[in-house]
């Protein structure tokens, strides 16, 4: 009886250990057939865009200015849904031949990855570390991160944050942000959520004293909810970037081309200035 | 707590629109979870060599895992080892067929069990194959036995399908986060709508579920 | 498969590891005692009281554990206290879990022959002290392998703590997945903590299963 169970134990181990290898296996490939280290590599993205005619890319849902869903219409809208739509009008010649789909911190990379979307443009810094993952293009928004805390809050700067234990600090899995708040405030402690939206909900019904991520970002719940604000400026610099497929050049360089002709046609400052509320700054 | 800004038209339609995919998934993976269950049910308790053993382990591993892993796997892991690219919610209801399917498989065996292993002696011995056995005999007496605990797991399937929002799938907790978003006010009203309508359906089925049983007994 | 994320986050998976032990423990040790008080509300004499308590546990067992858990914890600072997420979990889990505690204690209940309650009372024990001292003992005999189910289920269900940032090993998981973005072995790595736990445990349910069918 006791062997029984153990073998039945043993099998169960033995099995996943079967589906593990099969997850390495699956994986070299892939690694090995990354298009970087094939030069001119093959140039499937915008090749399979332009066959099915239409863009589809990840972006926020849950995010006021730059992907927030409104209940009401359904529609999504924000800075990165009209830089999407830019994108498509280049590439296809109309600007509605477009697909949405809501992607979160976490998800975001793993849906490029297995081709779910095209490109990320969803206020994603672009990092040393992600940059090992996927290919970012130019620089499209500069942000920086800030606090977000409740009017009267004592937290007036990050030095408030810094050397004192105790104080919670709300942030977003898989975001920069949790990881530099750790960073420059280590005695903090450093609450994470599934997305800004329960980051902010949590804020609001006191989770913690101050919710960190890209100044941007934190405008646009400023906006939504006027019991807060953001303080102290920013502490660290967030270049967004358009995250794609690794290794595929020619659409990095399609949509470089994009970002670079909205800028000197004017259309990237009219943007800017529509859900920024200023000009981007030279 | 702001009950009136919260039940506006707009995001009541909202809410209900979130219900319908909510509805929707757990219909097509209760479909799925009870053909696959039934079937693994099957070959367990009819201990074909080798397949019987593998399904074993493939329950007992699944059973021992949370939901919660199982949805975060299918959505990230799978993709990766088979190179199938799939929507969000196929992925969902992928994922929730694979948990309740080995749920059911563990009911259905059980049913099976249960019934008198003299009884199919008998029926074989007087010539029925093995199949018919099945099929004439004991189904029929462990259906009866199967129907309140196969229910309970329905009900549990189409709560689990909440889990589903940790990868934005748009069912109801989905958005209903997403009303809640807006106001601190909306959060006590919202979610006690949304508990009051996973609870009439569910206590729905559960009432329907007695009331056929009473009937059949 | 490359499982050395697990040694380089030993640390981090055996905090949250040692959460959802703790986590499930203490819930399990108070939907006991809550679902207990339910079961023998379920059937006192007093009529009001068996539908206060059925009206509880048809309403808990038909609403997810999410709901539940994100009401208290989203939803607890509208009621003036601000719980955090390890504890608004384990009120979630606790609340959750009792009523499916209160069913199967109340069938262990029901299960005792009825002659023994009125002997107890004819014999001047008092409604409570009949159930404490002579319904409950053995109606908990019955009830070990569902309970057992039950603390599975509790550990299973714990993961949901990892969505509101209640420490455990879900959470500690996505923390990992986060900084690494190895995803498929941080979570094998998660997969096998919990594997740790439930197994034993399922097998442990299933061998007290087969002893009770036998006596």
């Amino acid at each position: 009886m006791k062997s029984r169970k153990l073998f039945k134990l043993g099998f169960i181990m033995l099995s996943l250990m079967l589906v593990l290898a099969a997850c390495g296996k699956a994986k070299e490939p892939e690694g090995g057939g990354n298009a970087s280290d094939a030069p001119g590599g093959e140039a499937k993205t915008l090749e399979a865009i332009k066959k099915r005619d239409k863009l589809v890319v990840g972006v926020k849902y849950d995010t006021n200015l730059f992907g927030l869903k409104d209940p009401g219409t359904g529609q999504v809208n924000g800075f990165d849904i009209d830089i999407a739509k830019a994108i498509a009008k280049k590439l296809l010649g109309d600007e509605n031949k477009i697909e949405l789909k809501e992607v979160t911190s976490k998800t975001r990379i793993p849906m490029l990855n297995k081709g779910d979307i095209d490109a990320i443009i969803a206020t994603m810094t672009i990092s040393e570390e992600r940059k090992k993952e996927v290919d970012f293009t130019d620089v499209y928004f500069k942000a920086g991160q800030s606090l977000l805390v409740k009017k009267g809050s004592p937290i007036k700067s990050i030095d408030d944050v810094k050397g004192k234990k105790g104080i919670k600090v709300l942030a977003v899995k898989g975001s920069t942000s949790a990881k530099n708040i750790r960073e420059k405030a280590p005695d903090a402690q450093v609450l994470e959520f599934e997305n800004y939206q329960e980051a902010f909900t949590a804020l609001k019904s006191g989770k913690g004293e101050a919710l960190t991520t890209d100044n941007a970002i934190l405008f646009g719940m400023m906006k939504q909810d006027a019991n807060y604000e953001v303080v102290g400026g920013t502490f660290t610099d967030e270049p967004y970037g358009i995250a794609i497929r690794k290794g595929d050049a020619e659409f990095v360089k399609a949509v470089n081309d994009t970002l670079k002709e909205m800028k000197d046609s004017g259309e990237y400052a009219k943007i800017h200035e529509k859900w920024i509320g200023e000009k981007p700054a030279q | 707590m702001d009950f009136a800004g919260a039940y506006t038209s707009d995001h009541l339609i909202y809410l209900l629109k979130g219900f319908l995919v909510t509805l929707e998934m757990a219909a097509i993976a209760i479909v799925l979870s009870f053909v696959i269950g039934s079937l693994i049910g099957v070959i367990r308790y009819s201990k074909i060599p080798v397949l019987s053993q593998l399904m074993g382990v493939w329950v007992e591993l699944i059973r021992n895992l949370p939901l919660l892993l199982i949805i975060f796997f299918v959505y990230f892991a799978v993709p990766e080892i088979t190179g199938w690219n799939m929507s969000i919610l196929t992925s969902a209801i992928i994922s929730l067929t694979i948990f309740e399917s080995a749920m059911i498989a563990e009911i259905i065996r059980g049913g099976l069990n249960s019934i008198d292993k003299g009884q199919i002696e008998a029926s074989r011995s007087s010539g029925l194959s093995y199949v018919q056995t099945l099929w004439h005999i004991v189904f029929p007496q462990a259906l009866r036995r199967m129907v309140p605990p196969m229910v309970s797991q329905f009900i549990s399937l189409l709560k689990d399908t909440s889990l589903t929002v940790i990868i934005a799938a748009p069912e109801l907790v989905h958005n209903a986060q997403i009303i809640n978003g807006a106001s601190q006010q909306y959060v006590i009203p919202i979610f006690l709508l949304v508990a009051l309508m996973y609870f009439t359906v569910n206590y729905c089925i559960a009432l329907f579920a007695q009331r056929f049983e009473l009937k059949r007994t | 498969m490359d499982l050395s994320v697990i040694v380089e986050h030993w640390d981090r998976y055996i905090e949250g590891f040692g959460n959802t032990v703790l986590v499930s423990l203490l819930s399990l040790v108070l939907s006991f005692l809550l679902g207990s008080l339910i079961a023998v509300l379920r059937i006192s004499p007093i009529k009001i009281l068996r539908i206060v308590s059925a009206a509880y546990v048809e309403f808990v067992k038909n609403i997810p554990l999410l709901l539940i858990i994100f009401f208290f914890y989203y939803g607890s600072s509208e009621l003036g206290l601000s719980l955090d997420g390890f504890t608004a979990g384990t009120i979630g889990l606790t609340i959750y879990t009792s009523a499916f505690i209160a069913e199967a204690i109340r069938a262990g209940i029901l299960a005792v022959p009825k002659g023994q309650t009125e002997a107890a009372r004819s014999s001047g024990l008092t409604y409570g002290q009949t159930m404490i001292h002579i319904v409950l003992p053995q109606a908990i005999k019955i009830v070990v392998p569902p309970l057992g189910n039950q603390f599975l289920n509790l550990i299973k269900n714990s993961s949901i703590l990892g969505v509101i940032a209640g420490m455990d090993l879900m959470y500690f998981g996505d923390l990992i997945n986060s900084d690494t973005l190895d995803t498929v072995n941080v979570y094998i790595g998660v997969a096998l903590f919990y594997l740790v736990l439930t197994v034993p445990l399922s097998f442990g349910v299933r061998y007290l299963e087969i002893r009770m069918a036998r006596t």
